[in-house]
């Protein structure tokens, strides 16, 4: 494994020689922007710590602000002082920063590395360039975990996205997000509405007032969480019997803190992280920040980070990568979301649908909440 | 006082003592002015210029008209009411608009802008503004066909060339530098020609626009560089107006034969309106309600943001409710409201024998106390909001005891968090100090042995109290309630941590709009209504109590 290391990183240092005569008009410090936890530690590992390997004179500075990103860079981007040069959003997020213009767009062939066997990083990424600007590192989702004590005898443990409205079967409260994304189309999947109609259905007023009335038959077991670590602490605590959050979230609950938690992974929702390079950097940054990013996304990389979160690599040819946990050894592959067993009921964030109906079905689904 | 002609009193100096005075006092004053000019230039730049620059955008506006410049003028004729789509004359200017602002990518951000007002509008922006292309190839692939020349940057350059038009260039650029929110200044190396611009004025407008972008953004040459599709789009609206091809027939400048074979072949190019076009590329564009929804807020200021603050909205025929299940700000606005009351309330009663205590007990004790009061001020607000999180939830350590002592079914635990109690207990907790040390400087004054005469003359211990204590220490509670009051309406991280649904207060809606849903306009109106709100009851509160009898301290 040393040795492999050691060839692996004579080899990038051997290929980076090549492009180094550029250095001298790289800026040497980048500010990333990322969410802090285990997210940014394994991105730490993963790309800034053997970048730093490569190219010792430059420092890299972290933010955690990705959670107000949008608002950040809009303010930055008005006070015309953008003082950030890459930074992590999801994709809903990516977008409306690609429509404000607060994003570069990205030419993904030109700026990213191919993958090993040749393909384009067009192809490789695939379906998961979801914006022009937008450079997905990872594949998490959102999915449920329950306690697995709390499960009442003499019935099968849940298994079906359903189960979270069956308060007559499995007795206790619920933790879901303080927000329409996800519920609304688990609310439909499990009031009869097929799962290719689930955003026609949402599209219409009476769509969404049907998904408000099967949340609301299970509205009074409901915890309303709106940071990503409440829910495996409500688990933790055994205040909730089940709650949706983040699967890596759960993972760490699961696997790190040996807590009787297990995850139910029917119609888990995909979504994606990635990065963007905010518009309008001056010369010598951009030129810093596109090195960092060609090296960051290419197939090992994203590989290695799974070595540290149980996310799904964005790049096709990263999936075989994937190894063992860096620290605890196990398989990281059974854990993934992406995993074929984990992923036989799956649902993608639709991001145009939320982009247009955001706003109107968040103030209906607050006045729900509030009445 | 008999003598008439007063001889005026003179200074050392020899001038006027009045006026010696007068000027002795102004260099004091400006003396005075200068020493509190830098925290005066401070506050000001950093605090009061950027809290009214935020609070304006509520009011704020004007990227619909910067963006649509055209399309809002023309639309400004049109009668919603009537239920029919605008006239082909809009939808040309919304393509010569749109093509403009999807090269400057803005047409995506007035599609979030309009988004706000109107579901759908978003994606009806970004959709249109990829298909824009293909909508003037329709033109200009015939137009290639008719005469290649059409094909050459070069040709078009010639062609569209002049000496008189500066006014024009100006007007075009002004109209791009504020859409693009930038100067948009420097050499174009272009100025069109007066005379096309009258026989073909939308073929003028596209291509200036076209070059303008082209020498500045791009920093390319104008006559290197292919036009923009919208150009051949617009010379195909030219094409279909009589005057221009009268001008054309008896044109004979630069290009006239291809313009004039282009006249001749003109049944080769498509025989369809802009608004078919648009209608293709998304039939929204043929719904009413958009062209509505434009032209309501079309206007440099708009009330829409302050109406949805106050779950009205702007409609066609006036200001109306919003539906029922969309309205939420009211009932907001209430609850903060009464919510921060109750919490002031509480503050008085728990703080009120924290604070006498702590004026009476002898010096070492009261030291002591003192420090309690003050150790949890200094804890992170988060780790004591999280705290109290611990002993709230239902498995947490209060409801433990209960069931533990039996005061308390298992089954049945209280809800003490997630709901409007938690956000009461912990706010009260959190905001506590704020009444007491105020409490407590006021009650320092009031002199022991005023209780002790009022004792002596024959009051009981409650008498004495009301009657003597009480009515000094007034001005304590006053300010108490003032700062905690204040501090409470606008409270945001406890109520996002222990509140739950109905414990949340306005301030986590504007912190949703202002991080979350971009809608700074709308948070701003919610701010300024609180602000307002809380101006109001200021003012009430200084004709009730009378601000002078609020004390901070000794």
């Amino acid at each position: 494994m040393r040795l492999l290391t050691s060839i692996s990183v004579t080899a990038l240092l051997v290929a980076s020689s090549g492009t180094s005569f550029a250095a001298d008009d790289m800026a040497s410090n980048m500010t990333l922007v990322s969410w802090g936890g285990a997210y940014q530690a394994s991105q730490t590992a993963a790309y800034a710590e053997p970048y730093k390997k490569m190219h010792p004179d430059v420092t890299i500075t972290w933010d955690e602000s990705s959670n107000e990103a949008v608002a950040k860079l809009r303010a930055m981007n008005e006070a015309n002082n953008v003082t950030w040069d890459l930074v992590d959003v999801v994709a809903a997020d990516a977008l409306r920063l690609c429509d404000e213009g607060l994003a570069m767009e990205i030419d993904p062939d030109e700026m990213l590395e191919a993958a090993p066997d040749g393909t384009s990083a067009e192809d490789d990424f695939g379906d998961l360039l979801v914006s022009d600007c937008f450079i997905p590192q990872i594949v998490y989702s959102t999915t449920f975990g329950y306690r697995t004590d709390m499960v009442p005898e003499g019935v099968s443990a849940p298994d079906d996205i359903c189960d979270v409205f069956d308060v007559e079967t499995y007795p206790g409260k619920r933790s879901l997000e303080k927000r329409p994304i996800n519920n609304m189309e688990w609310a439909l999947l499990c009031d009869g509405v097929a799962k290719d109609d689930v955003y026609d259905v949402l599209a219409t007023p009476e769509g969404q007032q049907q998904a408000l009335d099967k949340l609301a038959t299970i509205k009074d077991d409901v915890i309303w969480w709106s940071a990503g670590a409440d829910t495996p602490q409500l688990l933790a605590d055994g205040e909730v019997f089940m709650g949706s959050t983040y699967n890596g979230r759960l993972f760490s609950a699961i696997v790190e803190q040996d807590q009787p938690i297990a995850m139910l992974w029917d119609a888990q929702v995909f979504d994606l992280d990635g990065w963007i390079i905010p518009a309008g950097l001056p010369e010598d940054r951009l030129a810093r920040v596109k090195d960092f990013l060609r090296f960051a996304t290419d197939t090992q990389r994203l590989a290695d980070q799974a070595k540290y979160i149980s996310y799904g690599p964005a790049r096709a040819s990263s999936a075989p990568l994937v190894g063992k946990h860096a620290e605890l050894g196990i398989d990281m592959a059974p854990h993934m979301p992406t995993d074929p067993k984990n992923s036989k009921n799956t649902f993608l964030y639709n991001y145009e649908f939320w982009a247009d109906y955001r706003d109107d079905i968040d103030a209906k689904f607050q006045a729900w909440l509030a009445q | 006082m008999s003598d008439t002609t007063q001889e005026l009193v003179l200074a050392a100096d020899g001038r006027p003592l009045k006026q010696s005075l007068r000027r002795a006092l102004l260099r004091q004053k400006l003396r005075a002015l200068m020493l509190i000019a830098p925290l005066l230039i401070f506050v000001v730049v950093t605090f009061i210029v950027p809290i009214f620059s935020m609070l304006f955008r509520s009011v704020e506006n004007e990227i619909v008209p910067d963006t649509l410049p055209g399309v809002t003028q023309a639309l400004a004729d049109w009668d919603s009411s009537t239920g029919e789509l605008p006239n082909d004359d809009v939808f040309r200017h919304l393509y010569i608009d749109m093509f403009k602002a999807s090269e400057a990518k803005t047409h995506t951000r007035l599609g979030s802008r309009l988004n706000y007002e109107m579901t759908g509008l978003s994606s009806l922006f970004r959709t249109t503004g990829r298909g824009l292309d293909d909508i003037g190839e329709e033109w200009q692939d015939p137009l290639e066909d008719i005469d290649p020349n059409f094909k050459d940057g070069a040709f078009w350059y010639e062609m569209m060339s002049g000496t008189d038009g500066e006014d024009l260039l100006e007007e075009r650029r002004d109209l791009f530098a504020t859409m693009v929110g930038e100067s948009m200044d420097g050499d174009v190396g272009f100025i069109p020609s007066m005379q096309i611009a009258e026989m073909l004025p939308w073929t003028t407008r596209a291509y200036t626009d076209f070059a303008i972008w082209t020498a500045i953004d791009d920093e390319d040459v104008v006559a290197e560089e292919d036009p923009w599709e919208s150009v051949y789009g617009a010379l195909g609206m030219d094409l279909t107006n009589p005057d221009s091809v009268a001008a054309i027939q008896s044109y004979s400048g630069f290009g006239a034969d291809a313009l004039k074979a282009a006249v001749a072949n003109v049944d080769q190019l498509p025989q369809t309106t802009f608004r078919a076009e648009f209608g293709k590329e998304n039939e929204d564009w043929l719904s009413p309600e958009v062209w509505s929804t434009i032209q309501l807020y079309s206007s440099r200021m708009t009330p829409g943001y302050f109406l949805n603050a106050v779950d009205m909205q702007l409609t066609p025929d006036g200001i109306a409710e919003k539906p029922e299940n969309q309205q939420i700000y009211k009932q907001l606005f209430m609850r903060t409201l009464v919510m921060a009351l109750i919490i002031t309330a509480s503050c008085v009663v728990l703080g009120y024998p924290v604070a006498w205590l702590l004026a009476n007990l002898p010096m070492r004790t009261a030291s002591l106390l003192m420090i309690l009061v003050l150790l949890p001020f200094w804890t992170s607000l988060l780790v004591r909001t999280s705290a109290w999180k611990v002993l709230l939830q239902q498995q947490g350590v209060i409801n433990e005891i209960l069931v533990w002592l039996g005061f308390v079914n298992d089954a049945d635990r209280l809800i003490l968090m997630n709901n409007a109690t938690g956000t009461i207990i912990a706010m009260t907790h959190i905001l506590l100090p704020f009444m007491i040390l105020p409490l407590y400087s006021v009650m320092k004054t009031i002199q022991p042995s005023y209780l002790r005469a009022a004792k002596s003359l024959g009051a009981t211990n409650w008498t004495a109290f009301w009657r003597v204590y009480f009515p000094q220490s007034v001005p304590g509670i006053g300010a108490g309630s003032i700062l905690v009051f204040i501090l409470a309406i606008g409270y945001y991280i406890t109520p996002e941590i222990v509140g739950g649904t109905s414990g949340v207060f306005i301030s986590n809606r504007i912190a949703y709009h202002i991080s979350s849903s971009l809608n700074w306009g709308l948070a701003a109106a919610l701010g300024s209504i609180l602000l307002v709100v809380v101006l109001g009851l200021y003012w009430c509160y200084d004709r009730i109590v009378g601000i002078d009898n609020v004390k901070l301290g000794g």
